[in-house]
């Protein structure tokens, strides 16, 4: 697989902001899960790989290493729910318990119909305001579970 | 609670906030001006900084102007050398580098343009943790305004000051807030910590002299030029200056992120800036600065959040994130989650850290579950005093090891009565779900 021509004129830019090339690589990862499906895939870091003139395997061994990075396709929807420390005082455990049976997942899983994957992470930086989850990238803060229901309502 | 001067969140408050205009019309870029048109030396602006005895906000409480005074003289030493702005905000608890980020990105660039000038840097990398999608959107359209101004880039404000800032991405690992693991990071490799020396100063990015600076830390800068440094140490206590970001979370009525100057004892912070412990609960527990302090009792709650008297108490200041715990939280719970982080976050290159974290949270699950054994509350002691201090390539292994012998020294009771009823009589609803990653 070649990398779509938008993105290789992105780090043909990118890479300008470093004296050497590789500091582009995490950059490159994000925006490569962004455009090629919300996951890292083999053929992607080979591609990769390609680009920044490494072996594949050292794109996997830096892909892997990240927790932001999915080796596997994700749902259309990806639901992070906070379970660090501040939001479990706030009430963390019912929101998780909440999504997933509204979205019939587990943590860690994705519901049958592809729509939704739950994900469990570590402290999102949205203590004051918990508890939180992250929906496809955007934050979501002092939830209830009526919160969480308005929200995953307006999904299509 | 005696009435201060805000500076640090005055201009959060206002519309439009992130952009140039408003940022200008409020004061700024007033103190780079003074840099490059008085002109101030490098010099005269590392003295004003050792002046002030502004203090890191990263968590680590290191000098800042020292810091910049370890970077080598560029006539001795010609190498291109680097900034990089620690903006990975991961320790649980702490989330006060984002309000600065989303509401007064330009604060942040004048800092990192200010800080180049003194150490007389090629280019500032921002390195913000890549959940923060808001705070890098923010600082990347600031970044573009600014360079569009001639105030980013060559030849800043017409002078032959040049300074390039960019921004990166992380990508959800905590240890890349460790000032080597970020480098490494930045590099494009996995974030695994440097063994020290060699010091950033001289090997640092791409083996060049690097500092490596907190948001907070730098965003206080163009106050300190402006003003003074003996403004700045004006405020505060003896070996604490200035105004900080307190993040409070957890069980008080008025979550937030709060200006404050040094001087407040944690019970004012709780009771007339947060609002007092939610409820009508008495607090139990506290952290004064991020899951990996010491924990504090409730009775504690009248020191002074600050380096010295936190350190009296046997605890730290941190990332000044306060965790407010009520008398009906479990503590084997609160401990379950906070060495599963550790544990979840190791990066494995130390076995004393890797295993020990490991050990950590498997202990607190099986106390925190009702499967607790008879020696465990010995075993976590005698783990955690394995893996700190000092004993590993980063602090990650104390940051792991320090909440556990706190939890062990004050809610031993507690932990060992979970152990002798085979269950946590405090433990709160919980979903089972093995870990990922
Ligand atoms: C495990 C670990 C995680 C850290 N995470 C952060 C972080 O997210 N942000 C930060 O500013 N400092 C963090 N630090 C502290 C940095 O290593 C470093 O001391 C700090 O960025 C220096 O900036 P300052 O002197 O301005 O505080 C962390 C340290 C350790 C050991
Ligand atoms: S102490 Fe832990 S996190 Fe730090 S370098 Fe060693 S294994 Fe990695
Ligand atoms: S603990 Fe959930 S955002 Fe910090």
């Amino acid at each position: 697989m070649a990398l779509p021509a938008k993105l290789i004129q992105e780090f043909d830019e990118l890479v300008t902001h470093y004296p050497e090339k590789r500091a582009g690589l995490i950059p490159a990862l994000h925006r490569c899960q962004e455009e090629l499906g919300g996951w890292i895939s083999p053929d992607t870091m080979e591609a990769l790989a390609e680009y920044f003139g490494l072996e594949p395997v050292e794109v996997y061994g830096v892909a892997s290493f990240y927790p932001m990075f999915r080796l596997t396709p994700p749902g259309k929807h990806v639901i992070s729910v906070c379970h660090n420390i501040s939001c479990e005082l706030r009430g963390a455990t019912q929101i998780m318990e909440h999504v997933c049976k509204k979205t019939g997942t587990k943590p860690y899983g994705t519901s049958a119909d592809g729509k939704f994957t739950v994900w469990p992470v570590e402290c999102q930086g949205a203590c004051a305001n918990a508890p939180m989850i992250d929906l496809d990238g955007v934050y979501h803060e002092d939830l209830t579970t009526e919160k969480v229901d308005k929200l995953l309502g307006g999904l299509a | 609670m005696k009435s201060f001067e805000r500076y640090l969140l005055n201009r959060t408050t206002l519309a439009n906030s992130e952009t140039l205009a408003v940022y200008k019309a409020n004061g700024g870029y007033k103190a780079l001006e003074k840099v490059l048109k008085k002109p101030m030396t490098p010099a005269e602006i590392i003295a004003e900084m050792k002046a002030s005895n502004l203090r890191g906000r990263g968590g680590a409480g290191f000098p800042c102007g020292m810091k910049w005074s370890f970077m080598p003289d560029p006539a001795k030493d010609p190498r291109p050398r680097y900034l990089a702005v620690n903006a990975d905000e991961s320790e649980p608890g702490t989330c006060k580098d984002r309000v600065l980020m989303e509401k007064d990105p330009h604060g942040l660039i004048e800092g990192c343009l200010i800080a180049a000038y003194a150490m007389r840097l090629q280019a500032v990398y921002i390195y913000v943790r890549g959940e923060y999608r808001k705070s890098y959107d923010t600082l990347l359209a600031a970044i573009a305004e600014a360079r569009k101004a001639g105030l980013v880039g060559k030849n800043v404000m017409g002078t032959d000051f040049s300074c390039d800032v960019w921004m990166h991405k992380g990508a959800g690992a905590y240890i890349c807030g460790e000032e080597t693991g970020l480098m490494e990071s930045l590099e494009g490799k996995r974030g695994h910590p440097r063994p020290k020396p060699p010091f950033p100063a001289g090997f640092g990015l791409w083996g060049k002299p690097t500092t490596v600076n907190n948001v907070e830390t730098i965003f206080n800068v163009p106050f300190i030029v402006e003003r003074g440094g003996a403004w700045f140490s004006s405020i505060g206590t003896q070996n604490s200056k200035g105004n900080f970001l307190c993040g409070i979370s957890g069980h008080v009525n008025k979550p937030g992120v709060y200006e404050l100057p040094f001087g407040v004892t944690a019970r004012e912070i709780v009771d007339e800036v947060a609002g007092g412990i939610w409820k009508g609960r008495k607090c139990k527990a506290w952290f004064p600065g991020g899951s990996s302090c010491a924990l504090l009792r409730g009775e504690d709650l009248d020191v002074v959040l600050d380096h010295d008297s936190l350190k009296t108490k046997g605890s730290s200041l941190g990332t000044a994130a306060m965790i407010v715990m009520d008398d009906t939280t479990s503590m084997a719970r609160v401990m379950e989650i906070i060495a599963r982080f550790y544990d979840h976050e190791s990066c494995g290159q130390c076995s004393q850290c890797r295993e020990g974290t490991q050990w950590l949270a498997q202990i607190f699950h099986r106390i925190a579950t009702g499967h607790g054994k008879p020696d465990d509350v010995a075993t976590l002691e005698s783990l955690a005093k394995g893996m700190a201090p000092g004993k590993t390539i980063c602090a990650l292994a104390d940051a792991a090891a320090i909440p556990t012998l706190s939890a062990v020294r004050i809610f031993k009771t507690e932990l060992e009565e979970c152990i002798r009823q085979a269950k946590d009589p405090l433990a709160p609803p919980r979903v089972e779900y093995a870990g990922a990653h």
